[in-house]
């Protein structure tokens, strides 16, 4: 895979150089900053490939503005770091318009600095913890109210759940969501011995113990659910051990926040029958734009087997909205562009509309899915049309004063209480 | 749990019809009715699926048990070409075996794309579990009576008590009877006779399970006017004293569980380490590609489930002397092209062999490609052991239990009763006398290390029942190897089996007080003083060979 994307990015440097001295004022270039190797690679490339094809159909329709976009694609191979050395390379010696990238939070925020100085435009496609909103980004993923929030609303109402385990794997964004999640339960009057709180280090593996822990909570009479944050790997062991100690989703339902389509086709997902996926978009959902963007998926990739995923959604949203910012600015000029966004508005895959807001995060629709045999989704619940993506959580108490507005406070944290805006890089 | 609103109601409607099996069979009534009632669960939402299940028990048809455990199931399937109704042997084979949902009848069989399934949801699933389980519970298998019983108990209303008042006089089976006992006595709690309480508590207070002392426990909590949810004073002790020796047992049964888990985790380690133990501890080896060599045994697994796709349970037993093998052949061209230069020069033989992890975790990447890999679980060793009430085993983890201590078994008696073992610890203890003897040293040094990579494979293949089959695999479980060769004593296989089986238990006892993460890192802590005060482990290796090292 490395020596691919070295391929890859040969060519590219090539093509720079080429086009350089014959067409250089006809391309915008479109940089693209996801990791290609490493431990990221698994999830990662599949977005770089997302916006390939994007790049590639927007050329073919004639490209933007008269001229042909060009991607510019680096390898910062899982490496957080490395993030912010590519960025910067990005931004200061390509001179690209546009960044698409990042997925994990720490890539993020260690791009994040680099945007700012640069004053350049990143798309960041993928659920996240919230409390942050950057002039520099545009978050198309779901904020926690988009995605954790309805997800346990759904399983309180429609499921009769009244005991909570929140499990998740010991890093920020499990963290950050579960604090966002117990304040939010505290409120609706969940009382704290009905909560249980665990974390497990990445790729745990012997869930044994917890497994027996969750049985144990959830056999105290009242209908219990588990609201996991577990990453990626050490899902797998963990609902085999959820079916081998015989905890079916009718009796204990887990509801997942990462775990999608592109994770179960590598898995058996016999254990995970009935379990619940929240997520703003599945494969699953029938509509005329879904079947096409899945056949141009299939095409572009060469591989019918191929499953589709909320963050390549994310990344087809953020270019379509992004292209028509730069229409409706005719320019590529970061400034124009974002002042451009804010209001813009662009169809989802699955029905309804994405709208940028003026905190840089979008409208999306929520949906909760349980895991069919064939490793997709059952939709079983959907938000009444779209939930706007809160940047600062209302439930957390130091951030509910805050509120992000780029279009008339100019701001991305300004204290509502003490009327005062912390600059960028408030904590 | 309880859903007295519709799985009553629906229960009371189709309990007359249950009954009417017996009496109308021979009438085999209606089936051009039940092909239609079928028939409607192609195009149906999922709540009225549950109602077109309903309807379709009412028919009493013979065939509505094994239709409705396969929509339960999800092995319910219709052919594309002409919308008829199969029922699927097994769900999710290709090309799928079909029955006919009337006769029951092997009806040919038809490739998995030309079926659409009929799906269902976590509610609908509810609602017939509870429904076969009453057809189940004239089962001749008393097993499936006794799983039968158990979901009853999830939903106990009058009909189903019905149902197991009629079956209590001619159960067989005394575990089946036992939690129709049990049944009954919930049941009977709430009534009003105070004697007949009063004789439930005494039959629940011999029970463990969570579900009857928390319905125990309820007897002595007050009303919100202060009053006692259970009027008569002698029920109220008798129900304390239940909970108070169920609470008893249970914490019992716990720490043994506790214990097992402990040793299945122990278990785990002690089997990753023994390659490690025969390579570090006999030969003086670092092999970095320890791990590397595990993923391999891990991947051939999932080769062999590949090449013999129908027979998954077997598999696992054709991976075992196959993973043995492909590890072995790969350790052995390991020592002889790369190793066997570096003999006593320890930080170079580090450096060579994690190179070679690398190219080996490459080399799966570019052939399995870089995603996890899906190993399937046999069906003999996924679910668990239920002992009791309070007690279940699994039943992966058990037989890795078991297997590690076959392993264990295995190696000692390879290592003391046979000619290879004789050659191995004399070529250990001392080269140069070996070799003055007449024996190859070469070779042996060669074999030792294609059997401590072999066994490393064979712990790949037990890895792939409880993790993740992926490039990375070996890297997680590397570290851990070293520890439990280090603190059992470099060149002990029972300080392995000691020292792997301890940090397990310690690990298992830590976690339900420190959690996963601190747990581990207790452990660690602890190592790192035992082996301060104690530099060559556990069981140190005595004699020449011990004091060269």
């Amino acid at each position: 895979m490395k020596s691919k994307s070295i391929f890859m990015t040969g060519l590219l440097v090539a093509g720079i150089g080429f086009s350089n001295v014959a067409a250089a004022q006809d391309t915008i270039k479109v940089g693209v900053l996801h990791s290609l190797s490493g431990t990221m690679a698994i999830s990662e490339t599949t977005l770089k490939d997302t916006i390939l094809m994007m790049i590639d159909a927007q050329n073919k329709k004639g490209g933007l503005l008269g001229k042909k976009l060009q991607p510019v694609v680096v390898d910062p191979a899982s490496n957080w770091p490395l993030f912010a050395e590519k960025a910067a390379q990005l931004l200061e010696k390509d001179k690209v318009a546009v960044v698409f990238g990042c997925w994990t939070s720490v890539s993020r925020k260690s791009v994040l600095p680099v945007f700012e100085k640069d004053n350049g435009l990143l798309f960041y496609p993928v659920q996240y913890e919230g409390e942050e909103s950057s002039k520099n980004v545009i978050y198309t993923g779901a904020a926690p109210n988009q995605q954790a929030i309805p997800a346990v609303d759904y399983l309180m109402k429609e499921v009769g759940v009244k005991r909570w385990v929140l499990e998740g794997t010991d890093y920020v964004y499990p963290r950050t969501t579960n604090k966002i999640l117990e304040a939010y339960l505290h409120l609706k009057g969940v009382k704290p011995e009905d909560i249980s709180i665990n974390y497990t280090p990445f790729g745990f593996s012997d869930w044994q113990t917890r497994v027996a822990a969750i049985k144990k909570f959830g056999s105290a009479g009242k209908k219990t659910a588990v609201v996991s944050t577990i990453n990626g790997d050490a899902n797998v062991p963990f609902y085999k051990e959820l079916g081998n100690q015989k905890i079916s989703a009718e009796q204990i339902p887990v509801v997942a926040f990462s775990v999608g389509e592109e994770e179960l086709s590598g898995l058996d997902t016999k254990p995970l029958l009935g379990h619940l996926a929240a997520w703003n978009y599945f494969e699953s959902i029938n509509t005329p734009a879904n079947k096409a963007f899945i056949n141009q998926w299939h095409t572009f990739i060469k591989n019918p087997k191929r499953t589709t995923n909320d963050p390549m959604e994310a990344h087809y949203i953020g270019f379509n909205l992004w292209v028509k910012a730069v229409e409706k600015a005719k320019s590529t000029d970061v400034e124009k562009v974002l002042a451009a966004l804010p209001g813009l508005e662009t169809p989802n895959l699955t029905g309804g509309t994405a709208k940028v807001l003026p905190n840089h995060h979008i409208t999306k629709p929520v949906y909760i899915g349980e895991v069919k045999g064939d490793g997709q989704f059952n939709v079983v619940w959907k938000s009444a049309g779209e939930v706007p993506g809160d940047a600062w959580s209302d439930y957390l108490p130091g951030s509910k004063d805050i509120e992000a507005d780029w279009v008339t406070l100019k701001c991305g944290n300004y204290n509502k209480v003490t009327k005062k805006c912390s600059g960028q890089n408030f904590k | 749990m309880k859903q007295p609103g519709s799985g009553g109601r629906w229960l009371r409607v189709l309990l007359p019809a249950l009954w009417s099996i017996g009496h109308v069979y021979a009438q085999a009534p209606g089936d051009t009715a039940f092909l239609s009632t079928l028939g409607e669960l192609r195009e149906a939402t999922y709540s009225d699926k549950a109602a077109i299940a309903e309807r379709l028990s009412q028919t009493g048809h013979r065939s509505v048990r094994a239709v409705l455990t396969a929509l339960m199931e999800d092995r319910l399937s219709y052919r594309n070409s002409d919308q008829k109704i199969f029922i699927v042997q097994t769900a999710d084979e290709d090309p799928a075996r079909l029955i006919d949902p009337l006769t029951l009848k092997s009806a040919g069989s038809a490739p998995a794309d030309s079926l659409t399934k009929i799906g269902t949801n976590n509610s609908l699933r509810h609602t017939l579990r509870t429904v076969v389980a009453h057809f189940s519970l004239s089962s001749p298998d008393a097993a499936v009576r006794l799983e039968a019983v158990r979901d009853m108990l999830q939903s106990l209303d009058e009909p189903t008590l019905d149902l197991l008042r009629k079956r209590l006089p001619v159960e067989t089976n005394g575990a089946v009877k036992r939690e129709i006992q049990t049944g009954l006595a919930l049941a009977t709690l709430d009534g009003t006779d105070a004697k007949a309480r009063l004789e439930a508590v005494a039959t629940l207070s011999r029970r463990v399970s969570q579900d009857v002392r928390n319905r125990l426990a309820l007897l002595l909590d007050k009303s919100p006017d202060g009053s006692f949810t259970e009027p008569d004073e002698k029920v109220r002790r008798a129900a304390a004293a239940a909970v108070a020796s169920i609470d008893e047992w249970r914490g019992f049964y716990s720490g043994i569980e506790t214990l097992f888990f402990g040793l299945s985790l122990g278990s785990v380690l002690v089997l990753i380490a023994f390659g490690l133990a025969i390579t570090f501890g006999v030969m003086g080896v670092i092999n970095m590609a320890h791990g590397e060599l595990m993923m391999l045994g891990a991947y051939t697994t999932y080769v062999v489930q590949m090449i013999m796709p129908g027979h998954i349970g077997l598999s696992i037993l054709v991976a075992i002397p196959a993973a043995f093998v492909v590890a072995g052949l790969v350790g052995v061209a390991m020592e002889r092209t790369i190793i066997q230069h570096l003999y006593g020069r320890p930080l170079e033989t580090l450096l060579a062999t994690f190179g070679v992890s690398l190219v080996l975790q490459q080399a799966v990447r570019s052939i399995f490609s870089a995603q996890n890999r899906s190993v399937i679980t046999p069906e003999w060793m996924s679910g668990s052991l239920q002992l009791n009430g309070a007690l279940a085993i699994t039943y992966n983890r058990l037989y890795t239990v078991i297997f590690t201590l076959i392993v264990f078994a295995i190696l000692l008696v390879v290592l003391k009763r046979t000619r290879i073992g004789l050659d191995i610890r004399a070529v250990s203890q001392n080269r140069a006398m070996a070799k003055a003897m007449g024996i190859r040293t070469e070779w042996v040094d060669a074999m030792t290390f294609g059997l401590g990579s072999g066994i490393a494979g064979v712990a790949g293949v037990a890895l792939s029942q409880l993790t993740n089959v992926g490039p990375n695999l070996g890297q997680s479980y590397i570290i851990d190897s070293f520890l439990v060769v280090v603190f059992g004593g470099v060149g002990n296989l029972w300080g392995a089996l000691i020292g792997g089986m301890s940090m397990g238990i310690t690990n298992k006892l830590l976690e339900p007080y420190a959690g996963a993460v601190l747990a581990k890192i207790l452990v660690l802590v602890g190592l790192i003083l035992f082996i301060q005060t104690r530099p060559r482990g556990l069981f140190p290796q005595a004699g020449r060979a011990g004091e060269d090292k």
